[in-house]
């Protein structure tokens, strides 16, 4: 260990994964064992660095150079350049998009600079597959402080004053959450974690269960010792298998510590952990629903009450948190409330981690503090609209929630304020649009999600976002009118107020944000049959410049559908009656004369 | 319509009773069973969720009405070359639409069908958690990231030699 | 129990902890519209699945609407039911709902009994503002029961009667968001599914998606064919119900004026399927006291308990689930099929008619005696012992498609041969009747003394599974009687494991028996109509001046002409069956 100067660290995320992050490590590993120095030099396969755009990526410690994007064969040139000579790579170093500098270490990249890291505070800095360096981090001594000073009660209070609320979409206040299943007497409770990840376009928890499985585990035992339970449930989707696998690696380990299992340190108390796998159904994340999931049922939420924490799993109680929740305690109970509830805005305590994404230069995942604007997140975190294009507007909260415009930029982020703009926290998705992205058809795609969702259970959403749906498509192919528009905001208003569960209740906020925030869209496409984003392909125009044709046919001879008409050498013309708007012809002429309109 | 007497080899209703066991043959577990009665089969036939139903000694009804709520269980064989695409939210605004009809036009199947050769299956999913790649394509276990449409004609290529 | 504040339209009341904003509200006279919501009291069936929200209300301080049937009272809520925003908003839900339903009220066999419809009206929906896709999928006939899925609403009421009550296992939601619906295993046919054909899933469904096959086509068909002889028989539960159609108060008896009907409708015999009923107690009596002599004599092979027979529902039920067991039930043929075997022997020959131009109806409380009538063993030669069965609620549509109504007609009697009866076969249509009439009989033939007190009283009442002890004159007969078949499953389980010891048990399909069937006029969740058709059964046999089965002089009589005894050889060839194991039955469709 002693003799152990420098790691590498390898980004082992899906996404580095993906993109051939294991073959990176292998290259390093051999390489430094040519020039002999794998006592010197040791290679970490870690979790998410959060920086994906910019994938795989190799961290060096202690220097922090961040080199990006590196390829199996780039291995040779970093280990005889930087880890013999000590000149850092300079090809491989990340380029700030600004300035068009190479950054030399991850400390001065902007990606970084304001990010506070808690729930995701050993993801990239650990190897998820070793509980020793989680160990070494303090994983398990907050478990340990609890089961040896603190009262179940004084835990909970410790929870409560920190401040700290839900992170899966709700928000809701995790102390008082444990505390009420704390108090519904039973000779059986249980703790779930939720990590049935259904947003698409949200991987914070498949990363904090990747990169760092066992702040999670720890946190459940906390749980289970708060509310009485000894047993923890761990609700996964099938579709993650990589941090399926690490969890299964953490379990076992945490039983060989004793960490986890019976008698836990000796103060006999008792925690197991079991596995249950979801199976694609976004609405599991419901709490009920989830719980009729792991009973072996539909996944169809029921009415609440009875809330999980009178009567959930097997009509025991039970307490339903999140994994970035459960991610967040640990520190908490090792720092202090006071610690946690001074990050954060009046009733936003913490941090959140957002998974960002869409139009965006630096995609990734990031945490930041409660408070931060949307401005510093999209523009310094995120380096700004890729390709230099326009913001246009930005999507919070997944399918649930809403797309906010640059009026809300400076808005502070936290779940009041982004209620209260007409979106939501959600699970912490956020998706960044340009110019290019038609706002109905974005309205249309999360419908489309939902109506594939939807489970089936209760009317409204069943068959009202089915409709609201159809609304859409009809606006986006031309053909929608004004009074659909109304009928728009009305079905959308009794959705919301009808349905029985968070996924009904919330379904229509794409659709009621985008009519909020850019009617203007609606009603150009409705009046004046036009997508100024040219992303609705129904209401695309090809038009012929006349001055420009020179009269070759080739578009005509294009043109499956014969739509094209004119003499050789003359000007051509397009029908718009019978022209299917492929774009054949667009492709076809080779002197700019077709346009879109 | 005419009815057909499907019987499992007496094997394959070995495999599906020590799945079962190996969950006590608690109906509870009926999603974890299917789970392993999917990768063991590859897709759950009537035949296997019969013989699952009766293991547990739960109605068949209930164990379909189980399977089809799950976009993951498939009542058909997926192609030895499964292919899906992202179509989370990064990847829509990233064009995952344009390639994901590209995919259809080359294979000439739907969403959810399988080539006649048996040799490619389509389907979408929600988010691997890729969005740094965006537009992501997954064939087997193997992620192709930053998919254009012009790119889906040589990808579906390296699979067809 | 303590008593909870809380304030409806700003009227405050006081109710009961645990007591739902829809049964408060129904307290003070505030009736708030429901669709999927069911509760069958007197059943113990409650279904609030909370799916339609129909049932919406305004709580104060509530973000959302809340449904009022799920949704509890606590102290001090304030509900107002009645608000424009809540009246826009089940307007627009149930505009949605007919927005995913066919528009075919005219031809659909619910129309005027429909309660959507209904409370379509209710809502005032004059016009239907969200149109698009709507859901389509295969039809079933079944021989009993038709499934048209295009017109289910996903109240999921035959859900709860299929599995939570009827322990079936045929029904279950399937796929999810807009293509979910109730289907069997692998949408296949409810013929190839364990269906016993109870109707439970009829009785409750608010629309046309789960109907009765209706056979009145083929009666028209038969009535107007000069070559045919067509006869009727009429179940002792449907004289206690078709008024209701008409009408008139649940639990008027209306036999007089049905045969009236039925001769108009043209039927050439008009005869009563309660005559059948008796001969089914000398058969299955006599099959009872003969396992019982020999029981008591010590013969360790016999089998008892023995179980009833008559009812369709539950000999599908035990041939799926209980197979192994199939040896315990009576063989006795359900009075429906006696009726037929005896019509087209001894009653043809006696009106001088061929077998094949006989046509034999029956009206039947039930959906599963169709299916009965269907089976091959019940045919001789490809020619069914009975040709069509329909239900109350088809001889009603029947009458009020001719002659109107039934209210002025004349009371008229059955016809002579196979029309006689006495109480022990009209308390058929009860819970506990059968075993009661079968008591009757069977005490005067073991005890050789006559009967004096005829009524059962230890056999009598609604719950699910009774157990009653009948003194044979010293010799205690433990009685067992279920109705509804997941009760039917908790005696048979008892049995198996040896956890009970009976006698005798009589089990009905039906919650109620057959006053409860499938095949009756809807009782749109009311089960005082059923406790009222109980009633009017047990008063008809009151007024009887027979009432055991063997005084029956028509019956006396058909032994002496033509079956010998009871249980004699050709008693065993026309009025016994046998039964089929169909649990391994498999199927899948390609």
């Amino acid at each position: 260990m002693s003799t152990v100067k420098m790691h590498l660290l390898v980004c082992g995320g899906t996404g580095c994964v993906s993109s051939y992050s294991p073959q990176v490590a292998e290259s390093l590993i051999k390489e430094l064992e040519a020039h002999g120095l794998q006592d010197e030099c040791k290679v970490v396969k870690t979790g998410c660095f959060g920086f994906c755009e910019q994938g795989p990526i190799v961290k060096v410690i202690p220097d922090n150079t961040f080199y990006t994007k590196v390829a199996p064969e780039d291995a040779k040139e970093i280990i005889e350049e930087h880890i013999i000579k000590g000149r850092k790579v300079d090809r491989l170093l990340y380029t700030d998009p600004k300035k068009q500098e190479h950054v030399p270490d991850s400390k001065h990249m902007e990606f970084y600079k304001k990010q506070i890291r808690i729930a995701l505070r050993n993801c990239g800095f650990i190897d998820p597959e070793n509980i020793e360096e989680a160990i070494a981090r303090d994983a398990y001594s907050a478990l340990g402080k609890c089961l040896t000073e603190l009262t179940p009660q004084e835990v909970i209070d410790i929870i409560k004053k920190s401040g700290l609320r839900g992170r899966g979409g709700g928000g809701f206040p995790t102390g008082i959450k444990w505390e009420i299943a704390a108090k519904n007497a039973s000779d059986q409770k249980y703790v779930v974690c939720n990590a049935d990840e259904g947003d698409p376009g949200a991987f914070m928890d498949r990363s904090v269960l990747e990169g760092d499985p066992h702040s999670v585990l720890e946190a459940m035992a906390i749980c289970g010792y708060c509310i009485g339970a000894n047993k923890g449930l761990i609700y996964i989707r099938a579709e993650y298998p990589l941090a399926i696998k690490r969890l299964k690696i953490a379990i076992k380990q945490a039983m060989e510590y004793g960490v986890l299992g019976d008698d836990i340190f000796g103060t006999g108390f008792s925690f197991h952990i079991e596995l249950r796998y979801g199976a694609g159904a976004f609405v599991c994340g419901e709490e009920t629903a989830l719980i009729h999931s792991m009973e072996g049922q539909r996944g169809e939420p029921t009415v609440k009450p009875p809330f999980p924490a009178e009567a959930g799993y097997l009509g025991k109680p039970t307490n339903v948190n999140n994994v970035e929740t459960f991610a967040n305690v640990p520190p908490i109970i090792l720092k202090g409330a006071e610690w946690f509830s001074s990050i954060g805005t009046e009733r936003s305590k913490g941090t959140k981690v957002f998974a960002l994404a869409g139009k965006i230069n630096n995609v990734g995942l990031i945490e930041v503090p409660m408070g931060i604007t949307l401005r510093e997140v999209i523009f310094e975190i995120g380096g700004g609209i890729k390709n230099g294009k326009k913001f246009k507007a930005v999507q919070t909260g997944g399918p649930s929630g809403g797309c906010l415009t640059e009026t809300h930029l400076d808005t502070p982020i936290d779940f009041d304020n982004l209620l209260a703009a007409g979106s939501m926290m959600g699970s912490g998705g956020m998706i960044v649009m340009d110019e290019d992205d038609c706002m109905v058809s974005i309205a249309k795609f999360f419908l489309e999600f939902t109506v594939e969702e939807s489970c089936g259970k209760c009317s409204p959403c069943r068959i009202g976002n089915k409709r609201l749906y159809e609304i859409l498509d009809k606006i986006t192919q031309g053909k929608g009118t004004m009074e659909d528009l109304e009928l728009l905001r009305n079905l959308s208003e009794v959705i919301k107020d009808t349905s029985l569960c968070g996924l009904g209740q919330s379904s229509p906020n794409p659709v009621l944000s985008t009519l909020t925030n850019f009617w203007d869209e609606y009603v150009e496409h409705v009046t004046e049959k036009k997508c100024r984003a040219g992303q609705c392909t129904a209401l695309k125009k090809y038009i012929i410049d006349e001055e420009a044709c020179v009269g070759c046919t080739a578009c005509a001879r294009a043109c499956p559908v014969n739509a094209i008409s004119g003499e050789r050498k003359m000007p051509h013309n397009i029908n718009q009656d019978i022209c299917i708007k492929c774009g054949a012809c667009y492709e076809k002429c080779k002197f700019n004369a077709i346009f879109i309109k | 319509m005419s009815s057909i007497h499907i019987k499992l080899k007496d094997k394959d209703c070995q495999t599906i009773k020590e799945i079962c066991e190996s969950f006590n043959n608690d109906p509870g577990e009926l999603i974890n069973i299917l789970h392993k009665a999917q990768e063991h089969f590859g897709y759950l036939p009537a035949e296997v969720q019969e013989t699952i139903a009766q293991n547990l000694n739960i109605s068949v009804a209930k164990v379909y009405g189980v399977v089809t709520f799950y976009s993951f269980f498939s009542m058909t064989p997926k192609g030895k070359h499964p292919i899906s695409v992202c179509t989370g939210t990064a990847c829509y605004v990233r064009g995952a639409e344009k390639v994901l009809e590209e995919l259809k036009k080359e294979l000439k199947i739907s969403v959810g069908e399988t080539t006649p050769d048996g040799k490619f299956s389509l389907s979408c999913l929600r988010c691997v958690g890729a969005c740094g790649l965006a537009p992501v394509v997954m064939i087997g276990d193997k992620t192709y990231g930053r998919v254009a449409p012009e790119d889906v004609k040589k990808i579906i290529e390296e699979y067809n030699s | 129990m303590s008593l909870i504040n809380i304030k409806i339209n700003g009227k405050e009341l006081q109710v009961e902890e645990g007591t739902t904003i829809l049964q408060a509200a129904k307290k003070v006279g505030i009736e708030i519209p429901t669709l999927c919501y069911m509760n069958l009291h007197d059943l113990n069936i409650e279904h609030n699945p909370g799916g339609c929200r129909i049932c919406v209300v305004e709580v104060e301080g509530r973000r959302n609407l809340a449904p009022s049937c799920v949704t509890k009272v606590w102290e001090g809520m304030s509900v107002k039911t009645h608000t424009m925003r809540v009246l826009n908003a089940r307007r627009t839900v149930m505009e949605l709902i007919l927005s995913d339903h066919p528009f075919e009220c005219l031809t659909c066999a619910k129309n005027g009994n429909c309660d959507l419809q209904k409370l379509a009206q209710d809502l005032g929906v004059r016009e239907i503002h969200y149109q698009g896709e709507q859901s389509t999928y295969k039809e079933d006939k079944s021989p009993a029961i038709i499934r048209d899925m295009d017109k289910c609403i996903m109240c999921r009421r035959c859900e709860t009667m299929c599995n939570d009550v009827q322990t079936c296992g045929v029904l279950s939601g399937i796929n999810r968001g807009f293509t979910a619906v109730v289907a069997p295993a692998f949408e296949q046919d409810l013929i190839k599914s364990p269906c016993t054909f109870c109707g439970q899933c009829v009785a409750v469904c608010p629309t046309g998606a789960l109907t009765e096959r209706d056979y009145t086509n083929r009666v028209i068909r038969a009535l107007a064919d000069p070559t045919k002889t067509v006869i009727v028989q009429t179940a002792p539960a449907v004289r206690v119900a078709l008024g209701e159609e008409f009408g008139l108060p649940a639990g008027t008896i209306v036999t007089g004026k049905m045969v009236a009907a039925l001769r108009r409708l043209g039927f050439d015999k008009v005869y009563d399927t309660d005559f059948a009923a008796d001969l089914t107690i000398m058969e299955e009596g006599t099959e009872f006291l003969d396992r019982l002599s020999r029981y008591l004599n010590g013969d360790k092979n016999v089998k008892l308990p023995i179980l009833t027979s008559c009812c369709p529902g539950w000999v599908n039920f035990f041939e799926y689930n209980f197979p192994d067991m199939r040896d315990i039930p009576s063989t006795a043929k359900s009075p429906q099929q006696m009726f037929g075997a005896i019509a087209k022997t001894y009653l043809a020959e006696k009106l001088g008619v061929k077998r094949e131009n006989l046509v034999v109806v029956s009206v039947m409380p039930c959906l599963a005696k169709k299916y009965e009538a269907e089976r091959e063993e019940f045919r001789v030669d490809g020619n069914p012992d009975v040709d069509f069965s329909i239900s109350t609620r088809e001889l009603a549509h029947l009458i009020k498609q001719t002659i109107g109504d039934i209210k002025d007609l004349p009371d008229e009697d059955f016809d002579k041969l196979m029309g006689e009866s006495t109480g022990a076969g009209v308390i058929f249509g009860n819970t506990g009747g059968v075993i009661e009439a079968a008591c009757r009989t069977a005490y005067e033939i073991y005890t050789g003394k006559t009967l004096e007190k005829v009524e059962f009283h230890q056999l009598r009442g609604f719950e699910s599974v009774r157990s009653a002890v009948v003194d044979f004159d010293g010799l205690k007969l433990n009685i067992g009687i279920a109705h509804g078949l997941g009760n039917a499953r908790k005696l048979l389980e008892c049995i198996r494991n040896g956890e009970c010891e009976f006698h005798a048990i009589e089990i009905m399909a039906c919650p109620g028996g057959c006053i409860g069937g499938g095949g009756q006029p809807l009782h749109h969740g009311n089960t005082e109509i059923l406790k009222a058709r109980a009633a009017a059964i047990y008063k008809e046999d009151e007024g009887k001046a027979l009432r055991k089965s063997h005084e029956n002089p028509e019956i006396i009589k058909l032994y002496e002409e033509f079956l010998g005894k009871p249980s004699s050889e050709k008693a065993h060839h026309l009025l016994h069956t046998k039964y089929f194991d169909k649990k391994k039955r498999i199927y899948i469709e390609k």
